[in-house]
Parts: structure tokens; C-alpha cells; sequence
């Protein structure tokens, strides 16, 4: 698409923009066809493989393929799950722990060569995690608290004078019911989206440079070496991501759960 | 052109999702969510608690082996105390069972050496009682020949006198 939009326009630099996202199907016009879908699947694919080949033996002793998924697992399991939530996590580690590797999983695609599309840039994905997050900690609490003691104690925080409800009131409201499930996927695609632009920005500009004049030429080598960078910068940023989105999400349970927020 | 990019970027807009995405997702997310709930997150926390155990079992049994050790030491201890005690006390008795016994051979020794002595001056005086006995015999028969042999002979002269107890003597010389 890219190279078609550069022979179109006739050897002008276009720089990469939000187009560059919208992947047309690979058969025909299916649109459950598209590299994201694919990479979603695979995705799981991938994950279910690798932790079930991880965890088939569970053995006391693990051998190095046990001993890496077992760290992932624990790295949720107990510094996300048991640290955050407290003595009822255990419910709550199968839902983190695909959270974390699912997203994990779909950002990385972003630095894998042939892959190179981090599926979390397209905001269906963020927006459906997202809204699981949001149902699940709501549920939680409903479940823990009731229904109407769990509003009265979202839109009337104790130990506040009254009139301050008035501005409270809303921004609490505002916060458990649109802010939270917003910021939550809004973070995660914005920064898959921006990254994945940067890279094509070093990168394609890297590659136009070299077909230009001689002087430009010679430029061309600092934006690949920045692209690459970059590269690094943006696995940092994967890992960061999924790692936020999982510890936000255990928060929210550990409110949802909290007799006191 | 312009309107062109436009068009394309309103298309594009990121922020609004696709339905094929959504439910792709909602799916591939809820199926991982349950292959690892059943498969995986059993078996590794399966594995953490036999490993729990494992180290804590192997605690345990070091602790026992510990308690076990420090008993047998003490049992040893006292009984080496017991014995050194046992050994000092046979010892003791062994001295004192040496100077009775001692005591008991020397008694039995002077007891002896008494009785012997005893004995000696006993047969001794037997003997002397027995040799005083037949010397007076002899002396007595001796006298009695010699009166006879001298009233026999006329005892007037001297010289018949020596010369019968001469005689007398030479007899009894010549009788032995």
C-alpha cells in the first residue's frame, strides 16, 4: 500500500500517517481477514503453546522451558496479583495472567521481523480488554458490597462536606464509569499507534533518503540507526504497556474489593 | 490530493473501532483467557506447592535429624558420665577389696607363721621330752648293769675297779 502511495504521488516523500494503519484485507474483502485479526490469533496460538508445553510437566525441579513460563507466571501471579490485591487474588490470576501475556504478546509483534505490526494499535483490541477490565471490577464489587451501597459509596466519598459532593459527585461518577475504561485502552493503543508510527517514520524517511541525492544519501544511515534505537525504545515501551494494563486492572479489583476507597 | 488524504484519514480514523476486531478479539481474548485458566494456571500452581512442600519437608526432616542428633548426643554424654562414675566406683572398690584382701593373706600369714611356730616347739619339746625319756632308760639300765658288774667284782681295788669299768665300757663298745 505504502510502496503504492509512493510510486502514485511520483517520488514525494509521504510521511506515514493514521492511513498506514488501515491494513486491507489479505482475501478479498473479508474483514476478518486483516494482518491484526491474524496476529491476534496467532497470538493466542503462540501463548497457549508455549504455557501448556511450559506447564505440562510441573515438575519440582523445572527444566529451562518450565522455569521461563514459570517466571512470567509468577512475576503476575505474585507481583501483580498477590502484591496489589491481597489475600483473594487467586481468583483473579487466570484473568491477569492472560491479560498480561495476551497484550504482551500482541505489542512485541510490533519489533518482530515479518510481523511488525502491534496489533494493540488498532483500538478495537485495547476497547474489548478494556471493557472486560471494566465489567469485571464493577462486578466485583457489586458482588462483594451491593449494588447500592457500591454507588452510594462512589458518588458519596465518606468524610467529605457536603456541598463539595457537587463537584465530587460527577468527577467520582465520571472516573469509575468512562475515565477508567478510556485511559485504560486509550494508553495502551496510543502508545502501540505512536510507537509503530515513529518506527515508520525513521524508517521509511531512512529509506527514501537513500534514493535520493548524494547528500541525502549520506543522512540516510542516521535515521535507520535511530529507527533501530527505536526499535529498542519500543520493546521497552511493549513490556511497560502490558505491564501497566495488567497493574491498573488489578488496582481497580483491589478497590472494587477495599471496604474504603 | 489534499482532499484525497482527507478522505483517507477520516476512513481511518483509529479511534473508532472495527466490528470484525471486536469480535475477534472479545473471542481470541476469552479463549486464551480459558486455555490457560484450565491448563495452565492448575499446573504451575501445582508446581509451587510441590515445590512448597518439597523444601519444607526437606526442613522438617533436617530439624528432626538435628533433634535426633542432640538427643543421641546427650544420651551419650550421660552415659559417659555414668560410666566414668561406674569406672571410679569399681576402682574404689577394687582398692579397697585389694587392702582387705591384703590385710586378710598377711592375718592368715601370721596365723601361719604362729602355727608353725607352735608346732616347732612342740615336736621339739616332744623330742626333748622323748630323748629325756630313754636316756633315762639307758642311763638308768647302764647304772643298773654297771652296780650289778661292780657288785659281781670285789670294788676294794682300784685298779680292778677302773679296770672292770674299762671293761664294762669296752663291752659296751663292742656290744653296739
Amino acid at each position: 500500500m505504502r510502496s503504492l502511495q509512493m510510486t502514485g504521488t511520483g517520488g514525494g516523500f509521504v510521511p506515514p500517517s493514521t492511513a498506514d494503519f488501515n491494513l486491507p484485507p489479505i482475501f478479498g474483502h473479508n474483514v476478518y481477514t486483516t494482518k491484526p485479526i491474524f496476529l491476534v490469533i496467532l497470538s493466542v496460538v503462540l501463548v497457549s503453546v508455549f504455557f501448556i508445553a511450559a506447564s505440562r510437566k510441573a515438575a519440582i525441579v523445572p527444566n529451562k522451558l518450565q522455569f521461563a513460563g514459570e517466571s512470567i507466571y509468577a512475576f503476575v501471579r505474585n507481583d501483580l496479583a498477590r502484591d496489589v490485591i491481597g489475600h483473594e487474588f487467586m481468583r483473579f490470576v487466570p484473568y491477569l495472567f492472560t491479560l498480561f501475556t495476551f497484550i504482551l504478546t500482541n505489542n512485541l509483534f510490533g519489533i518482530v521481523p515479518l510481523l511488525q505490526f502491534p496489533a494493540m494499535s488498532h483500538v478495537s483490541f485495547p476497547y474489548v480488554l478494556a471493557i472486560f477490565t471494566f465489567v469485571i471490577f464493577h462486578a466485583v464489587a457489586i458482588r462483594k458490597k451491593g449494588l447500592m451501597p457500591y454507588l452510594k459509596e462512589i458518588m458519596f466519598m465518606p468524610g467529605v462536606p457536603k456541598p463539595v459532593y457537587i463537584l465530587l459527585t460527577p468527577i467520582e461518577l465520571a472516573t469509575f464509569f468512562v475515565v477508567r475504561p478510556l485511559t485504560l485502552s486509550l494508553r495502551l493503543f496510543a502508545n502501540m499507534f505512536a510507537g509503530h508510527l515513529l518506527l515508520l517514520v525513521f524508517i521509511l524517511g531512512g529509506d527514501h533518503l537513500l534514493k535520493g541525492v548524494i547528500g541525502l544519501k549520506l543522512i540516510s544511515p542516521f535515521a535507520f540507526a535511530f529507527g533501530i534505537g527505536l526499535t529498542f525504545f519500543e520493546f521497552m515501551v511493549q513490556c511497560l504497556q502490558a505491564y501497566i494494563f495488567t497493574l491498573l486492572t488489578a488496582l481497580y479489583i483491589a478497590g472494587a474489593l477495599a471496604d474504603e476507597h | 490530493m489534499s482532499l484525497r488524504i482527507a478522505a483517507a484519514e477520516a476512513a481511518a480514523n483509529p479511534l473508532i473501532p472495527h466490528t470484525a476486531e471486536l469480535v475477534v478479539g472479545a473471542i481470541a481474548f476469552g479463549l486464551l483467557f480459558m486455555v490457560l485458566r484450565s491448563k495452565v494456571v492448575p499446573m504451575f500452581e501445582k508446581a509451587f506447592t510441590a515445590r512448597t512442600e518439597a523444601i519444607q519437608g526437606g526442613i522438617e526432616k533436617a530439624e528432626r535429624a538435628q533433634r535426633e542428633a542432640a538427643e543421641a548426643l546427650s544420651q551419650y554424654t550421660s552415659q559417659l558420665t555414668e560410666a566414668r562414675g561406674e569406672a571410679q566406683k569399681i576402682c574404689e572398690e577394687a582398692r579397697t577389696q585389694g587392702a582387705a584382701i591384703i590385710e586378710d593373706l598377711r592375718a592368715k600369714a601370721q596365723e601361719e607363721a604362729g602355727r608353725i611356730t607352735a608346732a616347732a616347739h612342740a615336736s621339739i619339746e616332744a623330742e626333748r621330752q622323748q630323748a629325756i625319756t630313754s636316756l633315762r632308760n639307758e642311763v638308768g639300765t647302764l647304772a643298773t648293769e654297771l652296780a650289778s658288774k661292780i657288785v659281781g667284782e670285789a670294788l676294794d681295788d682300784q685298779v680292778r675297779q677302773s679296770r672292770i669299768v674299762d671293761r664294762f665300757l669296752e663291752d659296751l663298745e663292742k656290744s653296739k
